[in-house]
């Protein structure tokens, strides 16, 4: 018994090295965190349009549909590299999405949609990043999953891709789609 | 070509190492003097290789040969000599190479000096030795080869992260390095005692001094890094609790454990097992800092050259010494023989409650720096734990070891009179009431935490400086009788009293900065003029000129007290275009009471510039407390017993000649 | 996915040193000067998402400028400490607080180290008990006996 305590070392130590294999080998990345959103419901916004041809956006028009949230800048280097997947759900029909474009100019922001092109339903220009802390962003590009009623269903931080998307967002709309229709 | 001749020499180092990890090993397994004979020329050859590709690495960096990719991505030809050859370890591959040289360096000098070690302990420790080794030039090699060419050879290189281009930071590397390292002497003592199966007051004689070397670079590494961050990063704090400060703290902690129950070992020959114990894990936490700094599983504001592969290796690395380490320790340590009989009110009880709270502050760092990690794979969830949880839970556990810092050193070994020792530390008490009392009628609306500081401090120091005075006789003896016995004190004695006084130092910074400090920050236009701390400071004018490969804005602050010219200061702040990277460079003027630290933020002549200015109450104590550590632990090394080499039997009979003076 | 590990990359690369420029700017602070000194330890308190390990007090990011300047534009609107970390929490999480609060999953960080106090003690004690029953009053050694020849010479002569 006493011989035992002689092990609480060895033991205590694999304890731990295991726990520092744990990230590398799951490839966790530290930076990336948890929304603390899920399950509730959308802040109050209301944004002024981006564009002339498409409104603003405001509560109302984010219920009642599965949908998209992304948060957008044309400054930010990693937006460019999701565009063109966003693109490609826009033509697609997929999910609708709408975009929010954090703190840019409003100039900078147009001409950046009509170089790369406009996947959004609708754009709301959050001026001073105050929509965004409401929804718990912390750096853009960031893609929010909204369910018919209105409630945060999933968050991706950083650049959306095509595996991503099938992975992560894919099985929870097929989900959210069950639901309202079983 | 050269940097092929450092490839080769790395490689012929590695089979070396392995010739020393295995030959002598044998060798003492089968009482063979000629095979035991092997570890000594073995590690000087492996030493000798082991140089030559730093030194080649060293040759590629000043002479700028961006034909090998390391020196093309971290150096530039621009760059001041001092920091091309910095820029050797201000990157991982470079950082390692480093290292097993100051491994080897450890092994070496063993070699050299170890020549009254028994024949079986000295082959098994520089069998141990050359294992790790062997472990890392395997690491280098596979992973993180700094010899790489580049073809065709860019014409210049990217140039080195300038907040690294700082000479406090040159030096800041090779002195953790050599603390973090020279812990692994002691792991091999360690490691070698077990397989042995045998502990004794020379082995611990021998861990000593090794145990000292590291402690003393890793204070002064700790200390330089430190330094940097307050200086360099411009916000005027010096310590963050970020995790990789932490992780050079926590060897520093436990390494302080093991040096003082070392002690025990050495005179009374008890703690065998726990400080066998404590050698293993204060190894075991600097090869953790190493992985914690690389391998990118915490989030750092330091983050090393993250690569989660090479982190993976390190661990590896990690579990085969440490693991097997420890399961000698589980298998050896029940049958080790129980040493000296002792009262727990006694000297040896005094410093078994120092390592059992110096483990607890390991503890709390520990547990404080990986409990996110710790969370997030048990539930997933995120948690934060910064300088507000390290203050609350640290300060705490210091608290009472501070407190008996005084009275330990004040206990007879074996059997301590408590009330004896409690009536010598009239003078701690009184210290502490002075300057307590001192400090409440300074700031007497204010909290009492500096008051509570600043009486502890009064109290360390009272107590030392009494049981020095004690031991010479001081004012109960003639002035001469006292000098003569001060000569006569073992530099140890001195080496323990500067370090306790610097500790004592060091608190009052700490203490002080973090509850008088100042800041101010204004929008200056050339000629304004704003005040801290009852100092005015008036910018005069920024400058706009050229660095050896940055361009800088420099302004000149005027330092006035009561209207009469104090000093003159120039922040600057610069620009790299290679890495294009802004940095501030504050200005400090220093004074023995206080720092008043100006930094320029951005601005232009229309506009004004941001200026920061802040008074750090006694922040050069801190400095200078963690100095006077440093100083305390060379003493001590210089201790004719404790000095390396110094043979058993010399130290023997010195022990005999005024061993009663010593052990008081 | 390569995509992906740039991104992650040119993030880690941006983030991965301290920016060495103070944060709090001139015009960010605040006229009344006990509501501005309750901000700064507010800020110090609240971590900075996009930067690793840092308060916002201590970071330029945006993102930390932002927060600092409704941490004040709520201490204006008498918001008391905890309706602010409340705000923060409701958004961010428990991450966001430097000193994380002290409920179940954090018992262990917070009581750990006092529990490895009383049962290191207790080890400590256990082990001197066994000590002492182990091993009786051990006769004085050979040095031992050297010492005391030493001690009893020197008291003659002087």
């Amino acid at each position: 018994m006493r011989k035992l305590i002689y092990l609480g070392p060895l033991v205590f130590f694999m304890t731990t090295a295991v726990y520092f294999a744990l990230p590398i080998i799951k490839g966790k990345d530290p930076r990336i965190l948890p929304s603390a959103m899920i399950e509730k419901n959308i802040p109050d916004l209301d944004l002024p349009p981006l564009l002339e041809t498409k409104p603003g956006i405001d509560n109302q028009a984010l219920i009642g549909e599965i949908q998209l949230v992304n948060f957008f800048s044309s400054w930010c280097g990693p937006c460019r590299t999701e565009h063109d997947f966003l693109m490609r759900i826009g033509k697609s029909n997929i999910v609708p999405i709408y975009g929010i474009n954090y703190k840019d100019k409003q100039k900078a922001a147009k001409k950046w949609l009509l170089d790369l092109g406009d996947p959004y339903e609708r754009i709301g220009r959050d001026v001073d990043g105050r929509t965004a802390i409401d929804w718990g962003v912390y750096g853009v590009p960031e893609t929010y999953l909204i369910d018919k009623q209105g409630r945060i269903q999933y968050r991706h931080v950083g650049p959306l891709s095509e595996s991503i998307f099938k992975e992560k967002i894919s099985p929870v709309i097929k989900v959210l789609r069950k639901q309202t229709n079983g | 070509m050269i940097a092929e001749l450092g490839h080769y020499a790395l490689v012929l180092a590695l089979l070396i190492a392995l010739v020393q990890t295995t030959v002598p090993l044998y060798g003492a397994a089968r009482n063979d003097f000629s095979l035991m004979g092997v570890a000594q020329p073995a590690a000087t050859a492996q030493f000798i290789a082991i140089a030559i590709a730093f030194g080649a690495l060293t040759h590629a960096y000043v002479t700028s040969d961006f034909s090998v990719i390391n020196v093309a991505e971290n150096s530039h030809s621009l760059k001041p000599l001092l920091y091309k050859i910095s820029g050797v370890w201000g990157n991982h591959e470079g950082s390692m190479i480093l290292w097993v040289l100051i491994l080897a360096l450890f092994g070496f000098a063993v070699a050299q000096f170890g020549v009254h070690l028994p024949p079986t302990l000295k082959a098994r420790v520089l069998s141990v030795q050359a294992s790790i080794g062997v472990a890392f030039l395997g690491f280098i090699l596979l992973t993180s080869n700094p010899f790489l060419r580049l073809d065709p050879a860019p014409i210049d290189g990217r140039d080195l992260n300038p907040l690294l281009q700082d000479p406090g930071l040159a030096f800041h590397p090779p002195m953790l390095y050599l603390g973090y390292v020279g812990f692994s002497m002691a792991f091999s003592f360690a490691v070698a005692a077990l397989i042995e199966g045998r502990v004794d007051p020379a082995w611990a004689r021998w861990v000593r001094p090794w145990t000292l070397a590291a402690w003393v670079a890793l204070t002064a590494g700790i200390t330089l890094g430190s330094w940097w961050a307050y200086y360099e990063l411009g916000w005027g704090g010096w310590w963050y609790w970020d995790p990789v400060e932490n992780a050079s703290f926590m060897p520093w902690l436990s390494g302080t454990a093991l040096l003082h129950s070392a002690i025990v070992v050495e005179k009374r020959d008890a703690l065998k097992s726990w400080t066998i114990l404590l050698a293993i894990l204060t190894f075991a936490l600097s090869l953790m800092g190493t992985f914690l700094v690389r391998s990118g599983v915490l989030t750092s504001v330091h983050a090393f050259a993250v690569d989660p592969e090479r982190g993976l290796y390190i661990l590896a690395i990690l579990v085969l010494f440490v693991g097997g380490a420890l399961i000698m320790f589980a298998l050896r340590a029940p049958s080790m023989k129980l040493g000296g009989l002792f009262q727990p009110i006694s000297r040896e009880g005094g410093l078994i409650m120092n390592n059992l709270l110096l483990s607890v502050a390991t503890a709390t760092v520990f547990i404080g720096t990986l409990y996110p990690l710790f969370l997030d794979a048990t539930t997933g969830q995120k948690v934060s734990v910064g300088p507000p949880f390290f203050n609350a839970t640290f300060v705490p556990v210091m608290i009472p070891l501070v407190l008996l810092m005084a009275i330990g050193p004040m206990l007879a070994w074996k059997r301590g009179d408590l009330s004896a020792a409690m009536s010598r530390l009239w003078f701690a008490v009184a210290l502490s009431f002075a300057i307590g009392i001192f400090v409440f009628w300074l700031h007497s609306d204010e909290p009492l935490a500096p008051v509570i500081g600043f009486a502890l401090a009064g109290w360390l120091a009272g107590g030392t400086l009494k049981e020095f005075a004690d031991r010479i006789g001081l004012f109960r003896d003639q002035l001469s009788k006292s000098l003569s016995k001060a000569r006569r004190l073992p530099r140890s004695a001195y080496g323990m009293t500067m370090a306790h006084l610097g500790l004592s130092i060091f608190i009052c910074g700490a203490v002080a900065d973090s509850a008088w400090r100042t800041e101010v920050v204004i929008n200056a236009k050339e000629k304004d003029k704003t005040s801290v701390a009852g100092f005015e400071a008036q910018l005069e004018n920024v400058d706009r000129l050229e660095g050896p490969n940055y361009h800088l804005e420099r302004a000149t602050v005027i330092i006035r007290k009561n209207g009469e010219y104090v000093t003159r200061v120039f922040p600057e702040r610069r620009f790299y275009p290679v890495q294009q990277m802004p940095t501030t460079e504050a200005a400090i003027h220093t004074t023995l009471l206080a720092d008043i630290y100006v930094s320029l933020g951005e601005g232009s002549k229309g506009q004004g510039w941001t200026l920061r200015l802040w008074y750090n109450p006694l922040i050069p104590w801190i400095w200078a407390g963690c100095l006077i550590m440093v100083v305390g632990g060379l003493i001590s090394l210089s201790d004719r017993r404790l000095r390396i080499g110094a043979p058993f039997k010399q130290a023997h009979k010195k022990v005999q000649e005024n061993g009663l003076l010593e052990d008081a | 996915m390569a995509k992906y590990q740039l991104f992650m990359l040119t993030l880690a690369i941006i983030v991965s040193l301290p920016l060495n420029a103070p944060a709090v700017e001139p015009s960010e602070i605040l006229q009344n000067p006990q509501l501005e000194v309750r901000a700064r330890n507010l800020s110090q308190n609240i971590r900075c998402l996009v930067c690793q390990n840092q308060s916002i007090d201590d970071s330029n990011a945006s993102l930390a400028k932002d927060l600092r300047k409704i941490v004040r534009e709520q201490l204006i609107s008498g918001a008391s400490d905890n309706d602010i970390y409340d705000f923060l929490i409701a958004r961010y999480g428990d991450f966001v607080l430097l000193r994380p609060p002290v409920k179940a999953t954090t018992y262990i960080l917070w009581y750990g180290p006092l529990f490895i106090f009383f049962a290191g003690l207790l080890l400590s004690v256990l082990f001197l008990i066994r000590r002492k029953r182990i091993m009786p009053e051990e006769p004085l050694s050979l040095e031992e006996k050297e010492e005391l020849s030493i001690l009893i010479s020197r008291e003659k002569e002087g």
